[in-house]
Protein backbone atom coordinates (compact mmCIF):
# COMPACT_ATOMS: atom_id res chain seq x y z
CA UNK A 1 0.00 0.00 0.00
CA UNK A 2 1.14 3.54 -0.78
CA UNK A 3 2.69 5.24 2.24
CA UNK A 4 3.01 8.77 0.96
CA UNK A 5 0.40 11.29 2.03
CA UNK A 6 -0.91 13.69 -0.59
CA UNK A 7 0.53 16.64 1.35
CA UNK A 8 3.97 15.03 1.05
CA UNK A 9 3.46 14.80 -2.69
CA UNK A 10 2.78 18.55 -2.81
CA UNK A 11 6.05 19.20 -1.01
CA UNK A 12 7.93 16.88 -3.35
CA UNK A 13 6.58 18.68 -6.44
CA UNK A 14 7.41 22.08 -5.01
CA UNK A 15 10.90 20.92 -4.01
CA UNK A 16 11.58 19.87 -7.55
CA UNK A 17 10.13 22.97 -9.19
CA UNK A 18 11.54 25.49 -6.71
CA UNK A 19 15.06 24.61 -7.77
CA UNK A 20 14.51 26.34 -11.08
CA UNK A 21 11.65 28.68 -10.21
CA UNK A 22 12.74 31.15 -7.56
CA UNK A 23 9.29 32.74 -7.49
CA UNK A 24 7.79 29.69 -5.78
CA UNK A 25 7.29 30.56 -2.11
CA UNK A 26 5.87 28.33 0.62
CA UNK A 27 4.29 29.96 3.66
CA UNK A 28 3.34 28.14 6.85
CA UNK A 29 1.59 29.09 10.07
CA UNK A 30 3.67 26.99 12.45
CA UNK A 31 2.54 24.15 10.22
CA UNK A 32 5.68 23.11 8.35
CA UNK A 33 5.82 19.77 10.14
CA UNK A 34 2.15 18.90 9.87
CA UNK A 35 2.16 20.18 6.30
CA UNK A 36 5.18 18.04 5.35
CA UNK A 37 7.05 21.20 4.38
CA UNK A 38 10.02 20.85 6.72
CA UNK A 39 12.24 19.64 3.89
CA UNK A 40 11.22 22.57 1.72
CA UNK A 41 11.99 25.00 4.57
CA UNK A 42 15.40 23.43 5.01
CA UNK A 43 16.34 23.27 1.34
CA UNK A 44 14.92 26.64 0.32
CA UNK A 45 15.03 28.94 3.35
CA UNK A 46 15.00 31.95 1.04
CA UNK A 47 11.73 30.75 -0.49
CA UNK A 48 10.05 29.80 2.77
CA UNK A 49 8.17 32.17 5.07
CA UNK A 50 7.04 31.26 8.56
CA UNK A 51 4.33 33.59 9.86
CA UNK A 52 3.61 31.87 13.16
CA UNK A 53 0.14 30.88 14.31
CA UNK A 54 -1.64 33.61 12.37
CA UNK A 55 -3.74 32.26 9.52
CA UNK A 56 -5.25 35.62 8.55
CA UNK A 57 -1.79 37.09 8.20
CA UNK A 58 -0.68 33.98 6.30
CA UNK A 59 -3.28 34.54 3.60
CA UNK A 60 -2.89 38.31 3.24
CA UNK A 61 0.91 38.11 3.16
CA UNK A 62 0.56 35.46 0.45
CA UNK A 63 -1.68 37.83 -1.51
CA UNK A 64 0.89 40.62 -1.24
CA UNK A 65 3.62 38.27 -2.46
CA UNK A 66 1.49 37.15 -5.40
CA UNK A 67 0.70 40.73 -6.34
CA UNK A 68 4.44 41.33 -6.61
CA UNK A 69 5.10 38.38 -8.90
CA UNK A 70 5.59 35.46 -6.52
CA UNK A 71 3.84 32.07 -6.65
CA UNK A 72 2.83 31.57 -3.03
CA UNK A 73 1.59 28.30 -1.56
CA UNK A 74 -0.04 28.99 1.82
CA UNK A 75 0.01 25.74 3.80
CA UNK A 76 -2.09 25.52 6.94
CA UNK A 77 -4.60 23.15 8.56
CA UNK A 78 -7.76 23.20 6.47
CA UNK A 79 -9.92 23.86 9.51
CA UNK A 80 -8.24 27.19 10.26
CA UNK A 81 -7.30 28.19 6.72
CA UNK A 82 -10.79 27.82 5.31
CA UNK A 83 -12.80 29.63 7.95
CA UNK A 84 -10.60 31.67 10.29
CA UNK A 85 -9.03 33.41 7.31
CA UNK A 86 -12.08 33.20 5.08
CA UNK A 87 -12.37 36.96 4.73
CA UNK A 88 -8.73 37.30 3.75
CA UNK A 89 -9.32 34.61 1.14
CA UNK A 90 -12.41 36.42 -0.09
CA UNK A 91 -10.92 39.93 -0.25
CA UNK A 92 -7.16 39.60 -0.71
CA UNK A 93 -7.03 36.42 -2.78
CA UNK A 94 -10.26 35.98 -4.74
CA UNK A 95 -11.63 39.52 -5.01
CA UNK A 96 -8.24 41.11 -5.52
CA UNK A 97 -7.44 38.27 -7.92
CA UNK A 98 -4.03 37.29 -6.61
CA UNK A 99 -2.46 34.01 -7.65
CA UNK A 100 -2.36 32.35 -4.26
CA UNK A 101 -2.65 28.58 -3.90
CA UNK A 102 -4.15 27.71 -0.54
CA UNK A 103 -3.24 24.25 0.70
CA UNK A 104 -5.60 23.03 3.38
CA UNK A 105 -3.79 20.17 5.08
CA UNK A 106 -5.28 17.50 7.33
CA UNK A 107 -8.65 18.33 5.85
CA UNK A 108 -12.04 16.86 6.67
CA UNK A 109 -11.84 14.75 9.81
CA UNK A 110 -8.17 13.81 9.37
CA UNK A 111 -7.41 14.94 12.88
CA UNK A 112 -9.89 12.37 14.17
CA UNK A 113 -10.08 12.40 17.94
CA UNK A 114 -8.77 15.99 18.21
CA UNK A 115 -12.35 17.09 17.74
CA UNK A 116 -14.40 19.61 15.85
CA UNK A 117 -12.00 22.52 16.34
CA UNK A 118 -9.60 20.67 14.08
CA UNK A 119 -12.11 19.28 11.61
CA UNK A 120 -12.91 21.02 8.34
CA UNK A 121 -16.18 19.40 7.43
CA UNK A 122 -17.41 22.64 5.86
CA UNK A 123 -14.37 23.87 3.95
CA UNK A 124 -15.80 23.04 0.52
CA UNK A 125 -18.91 25.06 1.33
CA UNK A 126 -16.88 27.98 2.67
CA UNK A 127 -14.30 28.16 -0.07
CA UNK A 128 -16.58 27.31 -3.00
CA UNK A 129 -18.96 30.07 -2.00
CA UNK A 130 -16.28 32.68 -2.71
CA UNK A 131 -16.56 34.05 -6.26
CA UNK A 132 -13.52 33.25 -8.37
CA UNK A 133 -11.99 30.67 -6.07
CA UNK A 134 -11.40 27.15 -7.38
CA UNK A 135 -11.66 24.18 -5.02
CA UNK A 136 -9.83 20.88 -5.50
CA UNK A 137 -9.78 17.65 -3.51
CA UNK A 138 -7.33 15.25 -5.15
CA UNK A 139 -7.77 11.56 -4.42
CA UNK A 140 -4.32 9.99 -4.48
CA UNK A 141 -0.63 10.74 -4.86
CA UNK A 142 -0.59 10.52 -8.64
CA UNK A 143 -3.51 12.86 -9.11
CA UNK A 144 -2.16 15.26 -6.48
CA UNK A 145 1.08 15.52 -8.41
CA UNK A 146 -0.68 16.22 -11.68
CA UNK A 147 -2.91 18.79 -10.04
CA UNK A 148 -0.06 20.73 -8.42
CA UNK A 149 1.93 20.72 -11.66
CA UNK A 150 -1.11 22.11 -13.41
CA UNK A 151 -1.70 24.79 -10.76
CA UNK A 152 1.91 25.93 -11.12
CA UNK A 153 1.19 26.77 -14.74
CA UNK A 154 -1.52 29.33 -14.02
CA UNK A 155 -1.88 32.34 -11.74
CA UNK A 156 -5.48 31.91 -10.65
CA UNK A 157 -6.44 31.51 -6.99
CA UNK A 158 -7.19 28.01 -5.75
CA UNK A 159 -7.91 26.08 -2.59
CA UNK A 160 -6.64 22.50 -2.38
CA UNK A 161 -7.71 20.19 0.43
CA UNK A 162 -5.62 17.14 1.26
CA UNK A 163 -5.82 14.70 4.14
CA UNK A 164 -3.38 14.00 6.91
CA UNK A 165 -2.60 10.36 6.26
CA UNK A 166 -1.25 8.32 3.40
CA UNK A 167 -4.09 7.06 1.27
CA UNK A 168 -4.26 4.04 -0.95
CA UNK A 169 -3.67 4.60 -4.63
CA UNK A 170 -6.69 5.02 -6.82
CA UNK A 171 -4.69 4.99 -10.00
CA UNK A 172 -2.14 2.42 -10.99
CA UNK A 173 0.78 4.62 -11.83
CA UNK A 174 1.87 8.04 -12.88
CA UNK A 175 -0.03 7.67 -16.14
CA UNK A 176 -3.15 8.67 -14.26
CA UNK A 177 -5.63 10.18 -16.69
CA UNK A 178 -5.82 13.86 -15.88
CA UNK A 179 -7.40 16.81 -17.53
CA UNK A 180 -7.62 20.05 -15.58
CA UNK A 181 -11.15 20.78 -14.35
CA UNK A 182 -12.58 17.60 -15.88
CA UNK A 183 -13.69 14.70 -13.71
CA UNK A 184 -11.57 11.61 -14.06
CA UNK A 185 -13.50 8.51 -15.04
CA UNK A 186 -12.05 5.91 -12.69
CA UNK A 187 -14.14 3.24 -14.32
CA UNK A 188 -17.01 3.14 -16.76
CA UNK A 189 -20.42 1.73 -15.89
CA UNK A 190 -24.03 2.12 -16.95
CA UNK A 191 -26.28 1.11 -14.02
CA UNK A 192 -25.34 3.69 -11.42
CA UNK A 193 -22.75 6.45 -11.03
CA UNK A 194 -20.65 7.00 -7.94
CA UNK A 195 -19.30 10.56 -7.75
CA UNK A 196 -16.67 11.10 -5.09
CA UNK A 197 -13.86 13.47 -4.22
CA UNK A 198 -10.72 13.35 -2.09
CA UNK A 199 -10.28 10.33 0.12
CA UNK A 200 -13.73 9.01 -0.73
CA UNK A 201 -12.74 8.05 -4.28
CA UNK A 202 -10.92 4.90 -3.18
CA UNK A 203 -13.87 3.42 -1.25
CA UNK A 204 -16.10 4.37 -4.19
CA UNK A 205 -13.82 2.43 -6.50
CA UNK A 206 -13.85 -0.53 -4.10
CA UNK A 207 -17.64 -0.35 -3.91
CA UNK A 208 -17.82 -0.46 -7.70
CA UNK A 209 -15.86 -3.70 -7.71
CA UNK A 210 -18.20 -5.18 -5.08
CA UNK A 211 -21.19 -4.06 -7.16
CA UNK A 212 -19.70 -5.76 -10.22
CA UNK A 213 -19.74 -9.03 -8.33
CA UNK A 214 -23.48 -8.48 -7.98
CA UNK A 215 -23.76 -7.76 -11.69
CA UNK A 216 -24.31 -4.03 -11.12
CA UNK A 217 -22.24 -1.86 -13.42
CA UNK A 218 -21.11 1.25 -11.58
CA UNK A 219 -19.45 4.25 -13.13
CA UNK A 220 -16.98 5.99 -10.82
CA UNK A 221 -16.21 9.69 -11.29
CA UNK A 222 -13.34 11.26 -9.40
CA UNK A 223 -14.64 14.82 -9.03
CA UNK A 224 -11.36 16.25 -7.69
CA UNK A 225 -12.42 19.55 -9.28
CA UNK A 226 -15.30 20.36 -6.95
CA UNK A 227 -15.27 23.88 -8.31
CA UNK A 228 -15.45 24.37 -11.20
CA UNK A 229 -17.39 21.13 -11.12
CA UNK A 230 -17.42 19.08 -14.30
CA UNK A 231 -21.04 19.72 -15.22
CA UNK A 232 -20.86 17.73 -18.42
CA UNK A 233 -19.66 14.61 -16.63
CA UNK A 234 -22.48 14.90 -14.08
CA UNK A 235 -25.13 15.32 -16.77
CA UNK A 236 -23.69 12.49 -18.85
CA UNK A 237 -23.93 10.27 -15.78
CA UNK A 238 -27.52 11.36 -15.20
CA UNK A 239 -28.41 10.55 -18.79
CA UNK A 240 -26.54 7.27 -19.11
CA UNK A 241 -27.10 5.64 -15.68
CA UNK A 242 -30.14 5.10 -13.46
CA UNK A 243 -29.02 7.38 -10.66
CA UNK A 244 -26.16 8.88 -8.72
CA UNK A 245 -24.49 8.39 -5.35
CA UNK A 246 -22.28 11.23 -4.14
CA UNK A 247 -19.67 10.60 -1.47
CA UNK A 248 -17.70 13.22 0.41
CA UNK A 249 -15.84 13.84 3.64
CA UNK A 250 -17.89 16.95 4.26
CA UNK A 251 -21.18 18.15 5.66
CA UNK A 252 -24.29 17.74 3.53
CA UNK A 253 -24.52 21.53 3.19
CA UNK A 254 -22.79 23.16 0.25
CA UNK A 255 -20.47 20.33 -0.70
CA UNK A 256 -20.13 17.93 -3.62
CA UNK A 257 -23.56 16.37 -3.03
CA UNK A 258 -25.25 19.75 -3.01
CA UNK A 259 -23.55 20.81 -6.22
CA UNK A 260 -24.33 17.57 -8.04
CA UNK A 261 -27.94 17.68 -6.85
CA UNK A 262 -28.35 21.26 -8.09
CA UNK A 263 -27.14 20.34 -11.55
CA UNK A 264 -29.30 17.23 -11.69
CA UNK A 265 -32.46 18.92 -10.46
CA UNK A 266 -32.06 21.77 -12.92
CA UNK A 267 -31.24 19.82 -16.04
CA UNK A 268 -31.92 16.08 -15.79
CA UNK A 269 -33.62 14.86 -12.62
CA UNK A 270 -32.65 11.35 -11.56
CA UNK A 271 -32.52 9.72 -8.14
CA UNK A 272 -29.53 11.02 -6.16
CA UNK A 273 -28.28 9.81 -2.81
CA UNK A 274 -25.82 12.02 -0.91
CA UNK A 275 -23.41 10.35 1.50
CA UNK A 276 -21.77 12.84 3.83
CA UNK A 277 -20.79 13.66 7.37
CA UNK A 278 -23.61 14.60 9.78
CA UNK A 279 -24.76 18.09 10.77
CA UNK A 280 -23.16 17.69 14.17
CA UNK A 281 -19.72 17.14 15.68
CA UNK A 282 -18.62 13.68 14.58
CA UNK A 283 -18.11 10.79 16.98
CA UNK A 284 -14.68 10.41 18.52
CA UNK A 285 -12.29 8.15 16.71
CA UNK A 286 -9.59 7.78 14.11
CA UNK A 287 -10.73 8.91 10.70
CA UNK A 288 -11.42 5.42 9.34
CA UNK A 289 -13.44 4.60 12.44
CA UNK A 290 -15.47 7.75 11.90
CA UNK A 291 -15.94 6.98 8.21
CA UNK A 292 -17.17 3.50 9.11
CA UNK A 293 -19.55 4.88 11.73
CA UNK A 294 -21.26 7.10 9.16
CA UNK A 295 -21.17 4.64 6.30
CA UNK A 296 -18.55 6.55 4.35
CA UNK A 297 -16.89 3.33 3.25
CA UNK A 298 -17.24 0.80 0.48
CA UNK A 299 -20.03 -1.06 2.30
CA UNK A 300 -22.01 2.16 2.81
CA UNK A 301 -21.53 3.21 -0.78
CA UNK A 302 -22.54 -0.26 -1.98
CA UNK A 303 -25.75 -0.06 0.03
CA UNK A 304 -26.58 3.40 -1.31
CA UNK A 305 -25.86 2.32 -4.88
CA UNK A 306 -28.17 -0.67 -4.57
CA UNK A 307 -30.89 1.62 -3.26
CA UNK A 308 -30.43 3.95 -6.23
CA UNK A 309 -30.53 1.06 -8.70
CA UNK A 310 -33.66 -0.45 -7.13
CA UNK A 311 -35.31 2.96 -7.11
CA UNK A 312 -34.50 3.49 -10.77
CA UNK B 1 6.47 69.58 -6.74
CA UNK B 2 7.62 72.17 -4.20
CA UNK B 3 6.03 72.66 -0.79
CA UNK B 4 3.79 75.51 -1.91
CA UNK B 5 2.64 73.42 -4.85
CA UNK B 6 1.86 70.49 -2.57
CA UNK B 7 -0.17 72.70 -0.24
CA UNK B 8 -2.18 74.10 -3.11
CA UNK B 9 -2.64 70.61 -4.53
CA UNK B 10 -4.06 69.43 -1.19
CA UNK B 11 -6.63 72.20 -1.28
CA UNK B 12 -7.55 71.47 -4.88
CA UNK B 13 -7.95 67.76 -4.11
CA UNK B 14 -10.15 68.64 -1.14
CA UNK B 15 -12.38 70.71 -3.42
CA UNK B 16 -12.62 67.70 -5.76
CA UNK B 17 -13.45 65.35 -2.89
CA UNK B 18 -16.21 67.57 -1.54
CA UNK B 19 -17.60 68.04 -5.05
CA UNK B 20 -17.48 64.32 -5.83
CA UNK B 21 -19.30 63.39 -2.64
CA UNK B 22 -21.88 66.14 -3.03
CA UNK B 23 -22.50 65.20 -6.64
CA UNK B 24 -22.70 61.43 -6.08
CA UNK B 25 -24.56 61.61 -2.80
CA UNK B 26 -22.24 59.23 -0.98
CA UNK B 27 -18.78 58.96 0.49
CA UNK B 28 -16.73 59.15 3.65
CA UNK B 29 -15.90 62.82 3.66
CA UNK B 30 -14.40 63.19 7.14
CA UNK B 31 -11.71 60.55 6.66
CA UNK B 32 -11.07 61.69 3.09
CA UNK B 33 -10.24 65.17 4.30
CA UNK B 34 -8.04 63.95 7.16
CA UNK B 35 -5.96 61.65 4.94
CA UNK B 36 -5.63 63.99 1.93
CA UNK B 37 -2.29 65.51 2.92
CA UNK B 38 -0.70 62.09 3.42
CA UNK B 39 -1.83 60.97 -0.03
CA UNK B 40 -0.73 64.22 -1.69
CA UNK B 41 2.73 63.93 -0.11
CA UNK B 42 3.03 60.34 -1.34
CA UNK B 43 1.64 60.73 -4.86
CA UNK B 44 3.02 64.18 -5.77
CA UNK B 45 6.35 64.05 -4.01
CA UNK B 46 7.60 60.83 -2.48
CA UNK B 47 6.33 57.77 -4.32
CA UNK B 48 7.96 56.44 -7.43
CA UNK B 49 4.90 55.75 -9.56
CA UNK B 50 3.07 57.23 -12.50
CA UNK B 51 0.17 56.44 -14.81
CA UNK B 52 2.63 55.85 -17.65
CA UNK B 53 4.20 52.97 -15.69
CA UNK B 54 1.21 51.31 -14.05
CA UNK B 55 2.69 47.81 -14.24
CA UNK B 56 6.34 48.77 -13.83
CA UNK B 57 7.74 46.14 -11.41
CA UNK B 58 9.98 48.78 -9.84
CA UNK B 59 7.13 51.12 -8.89
CA UNK B 60 6.43 51.94 -5.26
CA UNK B 61 3.22 50.33 -4.01
CA UNK B 62 0.44 51.98 -2.03
CA UNK B 63 -2.39 50.19 -0.21
CA UNK B 64 -5.29 52.20 1.17
CA UNK B 65 -6.08 49.95 4.10
CA UNK B 66 -8.76 52.38 5.28
CA UNK B 67 -10.53 51.80 2.01
CA UNK B 68 -13.53 53.94 2.85
CA UNK B 69 -11.39 56.99 2.08
CA UNK B 70 -11.49 55.97 -1.55
CA UNK B 71 -12.81 59.34 -2.75
CA UNK B 72 -9.50 60.96 -1.76
CA UNK B 73 -7.54 58.26 -3.58
CA UNK B 74 -9.73 58.42 -6.69
CA UNK B 75 -9.48 62.22 -6.89
CA UNK B 76 -5.71 62.02 -6.73
CA UNK B 77 -5.43 59.19 -9.27
CA UNK B 78 -7.72 61.11 -11.62
CA UNK B 79 -5.69 64.28 -11.16
CA UNK B 80 -2.51 62.30 -11.86
CA UNK B 81 -4.01 60.97 -15.09
CA UNK B 82 -4.65 57.32 -14.24
CA UNK B 83 -8.18 57.87 -15.59
CA UNK B 84 -10.23 60.91 -16.44
CA UNK B 85 -11.78 63.19 -13.87
CA UNK B 86 -14.86 63.29 -16.09
CA UNK B 87 -15.44 59.55 -15.87
CA UNK B 88 -14.95 59.61 -12.12
CA UNK B 89 -17.31 62.51 -11.54
CA UNK B 90 -19.92 61.29 -14.02
CA UNK B 91 -20.08 57.68 -12.85
CA UNK B 92 -18.87 57.35 -9.25
CA UNK B 93 -21.18 54.93 -7.42
CA UNK B 94 -23.63 55.01 -10.33
CA UNK B 95 -25.33 51.94 -11.75
CA UNK B 96 -22.77 49.73 -13.55
CA UNK B 97 -19.90 52.13 -12.83
CA UNK B 98 -16.42 50.70 -12.36
CA UNK B 99 -15.91 53.26 -9.60
CA UNK B 100 -17.37 51.66 -6.49
CA UNK B 101 -17.28 52.95 -2.94
CA UNK B 102 -14.05 51.20 -1.96
CA UNK B 103 -10.78 50.65 -3.83
CA UNK B 104 -10.87 48.06 -6.57
CA UNK B 105 -7.80 47.01 -8.51
CA UNK B 106 -9.64 46.93 -11.79
CA UNK B 107 -9.19 50.71 -11.59
CA UNK B 108 -5.80 51.80 -12.97
CA UNK B 109 -3.46 52.73 -10.16
CA UNK B 110 -5.24 50.73 -7.45
CA UNK B 111 -3.05 47.83 -6.32
CA UNK B 112 -5.42 45.86 -4.09
CA UNK B 113 -9.07 45.75 -3.20
CA UNK B 114 -9.78 47.01 0.29
CA UNK B 115 -12.70 48.15 2.35
CA UNK B 116 -12.78 45.41 4.93
CA UNK B 117 -10.51 46.85 7.60
CA UNK B 118 -7.39 45.21 8.94
CA UNK B 119 -6.09 43.73 5.69
CA UNK B 120 -3.79 46.36 4.20
CA UNK B 121 -0.85 46.00 6.53
CA UNK B 122 -0.65 42.22 6.08
CA UNK B 123 -0.78 42.59 2.30
CA UNK B 124 1.92 45.26 2.55
CA UNK B 125 4.10 42.89 4.59
CA UNK B 126 3.79 40.36 1.76
CA UNK B 127 4.75 42.97 -0.82
CA UNK B 128 7.72 44.10 1.26
CA UNK B 129 8.89 40.50 1.59
CA UNK B 130 8.58 40.04 -2.17
CA UNK B 131 10.69 43.16 -2.79
CA UNK B 132 13.35 41.90 -0.42
CA UNK B 133 13.39 38.43 -2.04
CA UNK B 134 13.93 40.02 -5.43
CA UNK B 135 16.51 42.49 -4.20
CA UNK B 136 14.25 45.23 -5.52
CA UNK B 137 14.39 48.78 -4.22
CA UNK B 138 10.71 49.67 -4.42
CA UNK B 139 8.97 50.67 -1.23
CA UNK B 140 5.57 49.83 0.22
CA UNK B 141 3.24 52.39 1.79
CA UNK B 142 -0.07 51.84 3.52
CA UNK B 143 -2.52 54.00 5.46
CA UNK B 144 -4.70 52.65 8.24
CA UNK B 145 -7.37 54.40 10.23
CA UNK B 146 -7.10 54.63 13.99
CA UNK B 147 -10.46 52.93 14.49
CA UNK B 148 -9.12 50.16 12.25
CA UNK B 149 -6.53 49.30 14.88
CA UNK B 150 -9.16 47.40 16.84
CA UNK B 151 -8.98 44.69 14.18
CA UNK B 152 -6.85 41.83 15.49
CA UNK B 153 -5.34 41.14 12.08
CA UNK B 154 -3.57 44.53 12.23
CA UNK B 155 -1.52 43.22 15.12
CA UNK B 156 -0.66 39.98 13.36
CA UNK B 157 0.77 42.16 10.60
CA UNK B 158 2.48 44.53 13.04
CA UNK B 159 4.17 41.53 14.63
CA UNK B 160 5.33 40.22 11.26
CA UNK B 161 6.58 43.62 10.06
CA UNK B 162 8.78 43.93 13.12
CA UNK B 163 9.85 40.29 13.07
CA UNK B 164 10.98 40.47 9.45
CA UNK B 165 12.60 43.92 10.00
CA UNK B 166 10.94 45.28 6.87
CA UNK B 167 12.64 48.62 6.44
CA UNK B 168 11.10 48.97 2.97
CA UNK B 169 7.66 49.24 4.58
CA UNK B 170 6.12 52.47 5.85
CA UNK B 171 2.70 52.48 7.48
CA UNK B 172 0.64 55.52 8.40
CA UNK B 173 -2.06 55.77 10.99
CA UNK B 174 -4.54 58.49 10.13
CA UNK B 175 -4.93 59.42 13.77
CA UNK B 176 -7.99 61.64 13.66
CA UNK B 177 -9.39 60.20 16.90
CA UNK B 178 -12.90 59.77 15.53
CA UNK B 179 -14.75 56.82 14.11
CA UNK B 180 -18.33 56.33 13.05
CA UNK B 181 -19.67 55.94 16.59
CA UNK B 182 -17.62 58.68 18.20
CA UNK B 183 -14.24 59.18 19.84
CA UNK B 184 -11.80 56.30 19.37
CA UNK B 185 -10.74 56.54 22.99
CA UNK B 186 -14.27 55.86 24.18
CA UNK B 187 -14.89 53.03 21.74
CA UNK B 188 -11.59 51.17 22.03
CA UNK B 189 -8.73 53.16 23.49
CA UNK B 190 -5.71 53.60 21.27
CA UNK B 191 -3.51 55.66 23.55
CA UNK B 192 0.21 54.93 23.82
CA UNK B 193 0.37 54.00 20.16
CA UNK B 194 4.10 54.78 20.20
CA UNK B 195 4.73 52.26 22.97
CA UNK B 196 2.48 49.64 21.45
CA UNK B 197 4.07 49.72 18.00
CA UNK B 198 7.56 50.22 19.32
CA UNK B 199 7.13 47.03 21.33
CA UNK B 200 6.37 45.25 18.05
CA UNK B 201 9.72 46.35 16.62
CA UNK B 202 8.72 49.41 14.62
CA UNK B 203 10.43 52.76 14.23
CA UNK B 204 7.87 55.33 15.35
CA UNK B 205 7.41 58.88 14.08
CA UNK B 206 4.59 61.03 15.42
CA UNK B 207 3.82 64.15 13.39
CA UNK B 208 1.12 66.73 12.75
CA UNK B 209 -0.72 64.74 10.10
CA UNK B 210 -2.11 67.62 8.06
CA UNK B 211 1.28 69.31 7.72
CA UNK B 212 2.67 68.34 4.33
CA UNK B 213 6.18 69.45 5.13
CA UNK B 214 6.24 67.27 8.23
CA UNK B 215 4.74 64.34 6.32
CA UNK B 216 7.40 64.58 3.62
CA UNK B 217 10.11 64.80 6.27
CA UNK B 218 8.79 61.72 8.04
CA UNK B 219 8.73 59.75 4.79
CA UNK B 220 12.36 60.71 4.18
CA UNK B 221 13.25 59.57 7.70
CA UNK B 222 11.45 56.29 7.10
CA UNK B 223 13.41 55.75 3.89
CA UNK B 224 16.66 56.32 5.74
CA UNK B 225 15.77 54.01 8.62
CA UNK B 226 17.37 50.59 8.38
CA UNK B 227 16.51 47.33 10.10
CA UNK B 228 12.91 48.04 11.03
CA UNK B 229 9.66 49.21 9.44
CA UNK B 230 8.44 52.70 10.18
CA UNK B 231 5.06 53.69 11.55
CA UNK B 232 4.10 57.32 11.01
CA UNK B 233 1.43 58.36 13.46
CA UNK B 234 -0.17 61.19 11.54
CA UNK B 235 -2.12 63.23 14.07
CA UNK B 236 -4.82 64.54 11.79
CA UNK B 237 -8.12 66.34 12.06
CA UNK B 238 -11.18 64.60 10.72
CA UNK B 239 -12.81 66.82 8.12
CA UNK B 240 -9.65 68.96 7.90
CA UNK B 241 -9.96 72.04 5.72
CA UNK B 242 -13.70 72.57 6.06
CA UNK B 243 -14.17 74.21 9.43
CA UNK B 244 -17.74 73.13 10.09
CA UNK B 245 -16.81 69.49 9.42
CA UNK B 246 -13.67 69.40 11.53
CA UNK B 247 -13.60 67.08 14.54
CA UNK B 248 -17.20 66.00 14.17
CA UNK B 249 -17.94 62.27 14.05
CA UNK B 250 -21.19 62.94 12.20
CA UNK B 251 -19.10 63.86 9.17
CA UNK B 252 -17.74 60.33 8.98
CA UNK B 253 -19.99 59.73 6.02
CA UNK B 254 -22.52 62.52 5.91
CA UNK B 255 -23.20 64.08 2.55
CA UNK B 256 -23.23 67.90 2.49
CA UNK B 257 -26.46 69.66 1.57
CA UNK B 258 -26.35 72.15 -1.30
CA UNK B 259 -25.90 74.99 1.17
CA UNK B 260 -23.19 73.17 3.10
CA UNK B 261 -21.47 72.30 -0.15
CA UNK B 262 -21.28 75.93 -1.25
CA UNK B 263 -20.05 77.01 2.17
CA UNK B 264 -17.35 74.34 2.13
CA UNK B 265 -16.24 75.23 -1.39
CA UNK B 266 -16.05 78.93 -0.57
CA UNK B 267 -13.79 78.17 2.37
CA UNK B 268 -11.53 75.84 0.37
CA UNK B 269 -11.32 78.23 -2.59
CA UNK B 270 -10.49 81.09 -0.28
CA UNK B 271 -7.70 79.05 1.30
CA UNK B 272 -6.34 78.13 -2.11
CA UNK B 273 -6.34 81.75 -3.23
CA UNK B 274 -4.59 82.73 -0.02
CA UNK B 275 -1.94 80.07 -0.63
CA UNK B 276 -1.14 81.45 -4.09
Amino acid sequence: MNRIANKQVICNVLLEKARKDKDIVVLCSDSRGSGSMTKFAEEFPEQFIEVGIAEQNLVSISAGLAKCGKKPFAVSPASFLSTRSMEQVKVDVAYSHTGVTLIGISGGISYGALGMTHHSANDIAAMASIPGLRVYLPSDRFQTERLVLSLLKDSEPAYVRVGRNAVEDVYEDERVPFEMDRATVVQEGNDVTLIACGEMVKPAKDAAQMLAEKSISARVLDMYCVKPIDRDAVLKAACETKGIVTVEEHTIFGGLGSMVSQIISEEHPVFVKNLSLPDSPVVTGESQEVFDYYGLNSAGILKAAEEVVSHG
Amino acid sequence: MDLMGLKKKSLQIRENIVTLIHKSGCGHIGGDLSVTDILVALYYSKMNCSPERIDDPSRDRFILSKGHSVEALYCILADKGYFTTEELFDTYSCYLSRFIGHPNNKIPGVEMNSGSLGHGLSVSVGMALAARMDGASYRIYTVMGDGELAEGSVWEAAMAGGHFKLDNLTAFIDRNRLQISGCTENIMAQEDLEKRWSAFGWNILSIPGNDIEKICGAIDTAKATKGKPTLIIANTTKGYGVSFMENKAEWHHRVPTDKEYHTAMEELEEKRRAAS
